[in-house]
């Protein structure tokens, strides 16, 4: 039999890669399958599961859908040099990069707010090394990886990154297809040590329902090795049982539940509430230096002790109100960052 | 004749992009100008253009302008709802007509950068990297790029090859191992429009925009590209597209700033 050949290498720091095997242990030994109670608080949650120099990622997009009260938490605790996946990381990535929590990324797509323009926290922090990116891919890239580890294969064989610098620098390989004979890209299985991810709904064991697109959710949740599901609502289990094809992720890969009605604050819960656009451009504007980023977690973070009081500090109900207006199409949006010129 | 239309440059580079969109094809696009361009087809020449974003919004009816390819407005009276393996995988098996998407930097084979300007290890200038730019590059039949140019942007060799073109010149796509007959196709800029070349894979020009010269393409590009022997002037935006996009696509200014 010959012997498989590699073509080529990325030379990226291969992030949350396991053995299968030795991954089929750690979940034999740390997953329970009980149906047990798993509510706890932000504070419990992070204070339990999140290590400093854990590999984490965060669920939803960016800055839709985001488990906000477990960021700002890790905030508070300070938490220090954690790695994030950075698969379409926004909001998330760029204020727990500005805050001092992360300092390594392997990088989808980083540093940037979409529509909004460049992140001046996260940029500043790559540009002077502070921050360190650690390996390249692109979103389909980093989707593969957690579909790997949700399989508990050790790598996809993929189309995408070949040819290109985004492979080199990724921790990807090419061998050559032993069925097609072409060249084929495999990216390696990814299992974060934590993820956290916000839901629509969800019972006290952790079956949780997400209203529409899934993003990278359904993967990310069972690649996981703790997750954290965080929800505005928890439900009863007769609910989730009366329909169960709306369980997108089941009890038995959740480690804890922390019920936080706007949790997703400032970033877009869809058919809730709308990104808070006032809140993120106030953020892209002092995050523009040192002194505005502390002002900022001063009064968003440290000067309040929990998600709660930071809503109330942001604008309480008025101001959700409001989102919840845009959200559903009664009320045009505005932002800041609109008014700036070409 | 018609009397001369005014219009702004994002208005014009929506409306150029929107009329190479056709109907009943399917199109993945990405934030800002792509969805404008895709939004503007639907209404009017493509009704049928079925849209993919990468989160998982497949074919919706976008009652206003998203601002995140991810933004519930992307799923909003969608057909589908669903993930990003499910788009990806069908981007991957060959279900995306046209993919679109923006450059910080193009080269002549339309390989395009949106790591980062300057050494790699130096890590002066970070740009966000690929998102889903290296998977819509790779797997769409035919890229379309909007940018704008000048001679910082269009390079003979692109700092950080972030997605892939085609690569070195003809047969390195697939060489690669990357999807056959996928691609650039054009390349939309403030100045004109270009094409590859079948033969060369190069980029050349095929039309310019109303008032532009060659003289003006020539000096805002590091490379030489040739010019088409039909070369032609972009038909500008009318009246009526330009009355879609501010009234129906993007009222409040998000992205055709007022």
């Amino acid at each position: 039999m010959s012997k498989t050949k590699i073509l080529d290498e990325g030379k990226g720091e291969l992030l949350g890669w396991h053995d299968p095997d030795e991954n089929r242990e750690w979940v034999l030994e740390h997953k329970s399958r009980e149906l047990k109670d798993k509510r706890m608080t932000p504070k419990e949650a992070v204070a339990q599961f999140v290590k400093d120099g854990s590999f984490i990622a965060s669920g939803g997009f960016g800055h839709i859908r985001v488990s906000m009260s477990v960021i700002y938490e890790m905030i508070r605790q300070k938490k220090r040099h954690l790695v994030m996946a950075g698969k379409t990381a926004v909001h998330d990535l760029d204020i727990l990069i500005g805050s001092g929590v992360v300092d390594r990324v392997e990088v989808a797509y980083c540093f940037g707010h979409e529509l909004r323009g460049l992140s001046p926290a996260g940029r500043r922090a790559v540009e002077t090394g502070r921050c360190k990116v650690v390996a390249e891919t692109s979103n389909a890239g980093y989707q593969w990886r957690f579909l790997a580890g949700m399989m508990g294969v050790p790598f996809i064989p993929t189309r995408n990154l070949l040819g290109t610098d985004t492979f080199k620098h990724s921790s990807a390989k090419v061998i050559e297809d032993p069925f097609s004979g072409k060249p084929i890209c495999l990216v390696p299985a990814a299992y974060p040590d934590v993820a956290f991810i916000h839901t629509h709904r969800c019972d006290m064991h952790g079956n949780a329902q997400i209203d529409g697109i899934i993003i990278e959710d359904f993967e990310l949740a069972r690649c996981a090795r703790t997750l954290i599901v965080t929800t505005e609502e928890i439900i009863d289990n007769d609910k989730i049982r009366n329909e169960p094809w709306k369980t997108t992720i089941p009890f038995f890969y959740v480690d804890a539940v922390v019920e936080m009605p706007y949790g997703s604050h400032p970033c877009q819960m869809p058919y809730l509430y709308f990104f808070d656009e006032d809140h993120i451009g106030a953020w892209l504007k002092m995050s523009k230096s040192e002194e505005g980023v502390k002002e900022y977690f001063d009064k968003y973070v440290y000067g309040v002790n929990d998600f709660e009081e930071y809503l109330e500090v942001a604008g309480g109900i008025k101001m959700l109100n409001r989102l919840k207006r845009v959200e559903n199409l009664r009320e045009q949006m505005t932002a800041p960052w609109m008014k700036r010129s070409e | 004749m018609a009397k001369e239309m005014k219009y702004t440059e994002p208005e014009l580079l929506a409306c150029t992009a929107s009329r190479i969109l056709e109907n009943k094809k399917s199109v993945f696009v990405g934030t800002g100008l792509p969805m404008i361009a895709a939004m503007l087809a639907q209404k009017t020449h493509a009704p049928e253009l079925f849209i993919i974003f990468e989160a998982g919004g497949l074919g919706p009816q976008m009652p206003v302008l998203p601002i995140s390819v991810g933004d519930s407005r992307t799923f909003h009276r969608a057909v589908a709802a669903s993930s990003m393996h499910d788009v990806m995988s069908a981007s991957q098996s060959g279900y995306v007509d046209f993919g679109f998407l923006g450059a910080a930097q193009l080269d002549p084979y339309g390989n395009i950068n949106t790591t980062m300007i300057g050494p790699y290890e130096e890590h002066k200038t970070r740009l966000p990297g690929s998102g889903g730019a290296n998977d819509v590059g790779s797997f769409s039949q035919r890229t379309i790029i909007i940018m704008r140019q000048d001679k910082r942007k269009f390079v003979e060799k692109v700092d950080f090859l972030t997605t892939p073109g085609y690569l070195s010149g003809p047969g390195a796509r697939e060489k690669a191992g990357l999807p056959k007959n996928t691609g650039p196709y054009r390349v939309i800029t403030q100045l004109g429009v270009y094409g590859f070349n079948p033969d060369t894979k190069r980029m050349y020009l095929i039309s310019l925009h109303r008032g532009v010269n060659l003289e003006d393409a020539k000096a805002n590009s590091s490379f030489a590209f040739e010019v088409s022997d039909k070369l032609e002037v972009t038909e500008p935006p009318t009246e009526k597209e330009v009355r879609i996009l501010h009234e129906e696509i993007d009222p409040v200014g998000i992205v055709l700033r007022k």
